[in-house]
């Protein structure tokens, strides 16, 4: 047994831009994830964090096989994802699952939750016998916090909230390793969200799991995670432990994000330092060259950013684990490099035929989808 | 205290259907806005905080809903005012601001049109004149290159880019009271702290009050003077934001406060979660709604509508509130 469940190696997905009805003629690439590499340990929770289209939805999705990959390798436990095929992938995802965002169009209206449960199980080779498949799904129900009663229901009759425990449950029944978790409670009312997060932590308590938490909100992904990866076009600009990402945070897009977001405290509100960026997200289709955030970051230095493309490092006297992508962040860290304004940049306006969106929210609004 | 600028008494809102039971969305609510001033309405989903801004403003359908209570104005009850009278008043006197700004633009008139349509209906300004001041105000709003931006149409310009030509119409007659609903929403955090930040300012500048609709607290703590929280269509608490933040008496905004993930709290530690969910048609005629979630429930808040009471200039409706010196 190795210490790393997941190993993710120069992933890239980049989806072809397509024109054309009969002839279809690539016009374009969106690089949806650009050269991304991280490792997760057994029994941790990792989280990835980033705005829309940043690309985090679609590297989770490509690490469980659901999108192609264009480059890079998938290691899980050893085992070589990227070039599983046709049955030897479908036994292989028994042991990685997903929980999507959205419990109501993720679950099928017309089966009921036992059928939605059992038929992993059965798919699997897992059923022993309708009395022992049952006792088991008792048990799941119990574990995700429904009544038992809620097997012989639809999804329809459920709350949000519970539906996202259906969701968790179902991707349980296959006693999976690793769980993707994409944005599990952005869905979810707050009160309702503390329920399901709390759930998530018990459970990998309980079941020694692994989760990859995909999340928007960087206040949800923190308090989750063990470590986290903050992601920008396609990307990881930084990784550090959960604690430390707050403590010392050394890119300039998590400087950035983390004083965005509010902080339901006034007085720290009223005092605390705000790094407003300008303009908007560039897009994925046409990424910018050298730093990927150069065109939107307060710290930018002439020529290097703009051309050279920074690699994730470790700088001197930070926490171990704790890397970024950025040629200065040592300058930026110590002070010694000022903030300057930022003018947004004016974009350009194309007819309507033109190629993809200019700010398109995410990758499946540029390819038309 | 100054006359407020908006008086919302004893709002009810129930929407109507044959053969069905009504649907009480909205239920008494009653809250003043100073001039000026900025006032948050904080809820989850179905508190009733975006049916109450669309009766104030007279956007709710006429038919199947049953408005009570009276919102007045500086003295005009807006809710009895007729049809003529409330188009007046909308988008020059008071205005709004919705959560999602690509279905509230039109999707095929340029910008341009869409924000001199109010200057001229509202300021009888000419062509011209409306074109010039609307690169203004998109300038104000911080739209680059306003312009040429005046030409575009909605689709071409990104999520924050729509809310700030929101923002530019709504101000555009420079109204004294803005109604924002959820505008951050469905914008990621970044963008959300420039248009945050907008709204911060435009408002201090002008002199405009805003009510800010939210689900977030966050969002709240850093804009609002005073906040009131709503839960099943009635208003629980309210108080001035400093001090609700401090010491939050009624449960559920005690809750509500520990369910947030905070980013400065340490990691790894359970959330305290408010159990149960929120149901539609809450029973507030005879109980407290927020009782079989409340981890203070005592016996009579099934059986007996806590009255609202003032304590220490916070409003309060809770027969068991967190001790203030918790």
């Amino acid at each position: 047994m190795t210490e790393n469940l997941l190993e993710v190696d120069d992933l890239a997905v980049h989806f072809p831009i397509t024109r054309g009805v009969v002839l279809n003629k690539t016009v374009g690439h969106v690089y949806a994830v650009d050269g991304v590499s991280l490792t997760i340990r057994r029994g941790e929770t990792y989280g990835l964090v980033g705005e829309s289209g940043c690309g985090k939805s679609t590297l989770g999705r490509a690490i469980l096989r659901l999108t192609d990959l264009t480059r890079g390798a998938v290691r899980f436990d050893g085992q070589d994802v990227a070039g599983l095929k046709g049955e030897e992938l479908r036994r292989a995802r028994r042991r990685f699952q997903m929980v999507f965002q959205d419990p109501m169009s993720s679950l099928d209206p017309r089966q009921s939750v036992e059928s939605l449960l059992i038929e992993g199980m059965k798919a699997h080779g897992l059923s022993k016998g309708p009395e022992a498949d049952h006792a088991r799904l008792r048990e799941l129900v119990d574990a995700v916090g429904l009544p038992a009663g809620a097997l012989r229901r639809y999804p329809h009759e459920f709350s949000g909230g519970q539906r996202q425990r259906i969701g968790i449950a179902r991707a349980l029944c296959v006693e999976p390793d690793l769980i993707v978790a994409d944005e599990p409670v952005s869905a979810l009312d707050v009160s309702v969200q503390a329920q399901v997060l709390n759930l998530l932590s018990r459970l990998q308590r309980e079941l020694g799991l692994t989760y990859l938490v995909i999340a928007h909100d960087l206040a949800v992904v923190r308090h989750v995670s063990d470590r986290v990866g903050v992601m920008y076009l396609g990307g990881i600009v930084e990784e550090a432990p959960a604690t430390d990402l707050y403590a010392d945070p050394q890119h300039p897009y998590t400087r950035a994000l983390l004083s965005a977001v509010p902080v339901p405290d006034p007085e720290l509100e009223d005092r605390r330092e705000r790094i407003l960026l300008t303009g908007d997200l560039p897009s994925p289709a046409a990424p910018p060259a050298g730093c990927r955030f150069h065109t939107r970051c307060p710290w930018r230095q002439p020529e290097r950013c703009d051309t050279e493309r920074p690699e994730l490092r470790q700088l001197d006297g930070a926490v171990e684990g704790h890397r970024v992508a950025c040629h200065y962040a040592e300058a930026i860290r110590e002070g010694r490099l000022a903030r300057h304004t930022v003018e947004p940049q004016s974009f350009e306006v194309d007819g309507p035929s033109s190629a993809p969106p200019e700010h398109a929210a995410s990758v499946n609004e540029i390819l038309g989808m | 205290m100054t006359t407020p600028l908006l008086e919302v008494e004893d709002l009810g809102v129930a929407f109507t259907r044959k053969g069905e039971p009504d649907s009480v969305a909205v239920d008494g609510v009653s809250f003043d806005v100073q001039p000026g001033e900025v006032v948050g309405l904080v809820g989850e989903s179905g508190c009733g905080k975006s049916v109450t801004s669309l009766a104030i403003m007279r956007l709710l359908p006429e038919r199947g809903v049953r408005v009570s209570g009276s919102a007045r104005m500086e003295g005009t009850d807006l809710l009895t005012l007729s049809d003529s009278a409330m188009r007046e008043k909308r988008g020059r006197d008071l205005s709004m601001v919705f959560q999602d700004p690509l279905s509230s633009l039109n999707p095929v008139i340029e910008i341009g049109l869409q924000v001199t349509e109010v200057l001229k209906r509202h300021r009888g300004m000419k062509s011209d004149a409306a074109r010039r001041e609307a690169a203004e105000l998109l300038e104000r709003v911080g739209i680059p290159d306003p312009r040429r931006r005046l030409d575009s149409y909605p689709h071409q310009m990104s999520g924050g880019m729509r809310q700030r030509v929101m923002i530019a119409i709504a101000l555009a007659c420079r109204p004294r009271l803005l109604i924002a609903d959820e505008p951050t929403t469905a914008l990621d955090v970044t963008i959300q702290a420039q248009i945050l930040e907008l709204l911060k300012e435009l408002v201090a500048d002008s002199g405009t009050a805003l009510v800010m609709i939210t689900h977030d607290l966050g969002v709240v703590a850093g804009l609002c003077d005073r906040v009131n929280v709503l839960y099943g269509g009635r208003i629980v608490e309210r108080a001035e934001r400093h001090r609700l933040f401090a010491k939050p008496r009624h449960p559920y905004t005690y809750g509500l406060l520990g369910s947030i993930p905070r980013l400065d709290a340490p990691p790894g530690e359970d959330l305290n979660a408010i159990r149960g969910s929120v149901n539609d048609n809450l029973p507030w005629a005879s109980a407290c709604a927020f009782a079989p979630r409340c981890p203070r429930a005592l016996e009579k808040c099934t059986e007996i509508t806590p009255a609202p009471e003032l304590v220490g200039g916070r409003f309060l409706r809770c027969h068991n509130p967190v001790p203030a010196e918790a």
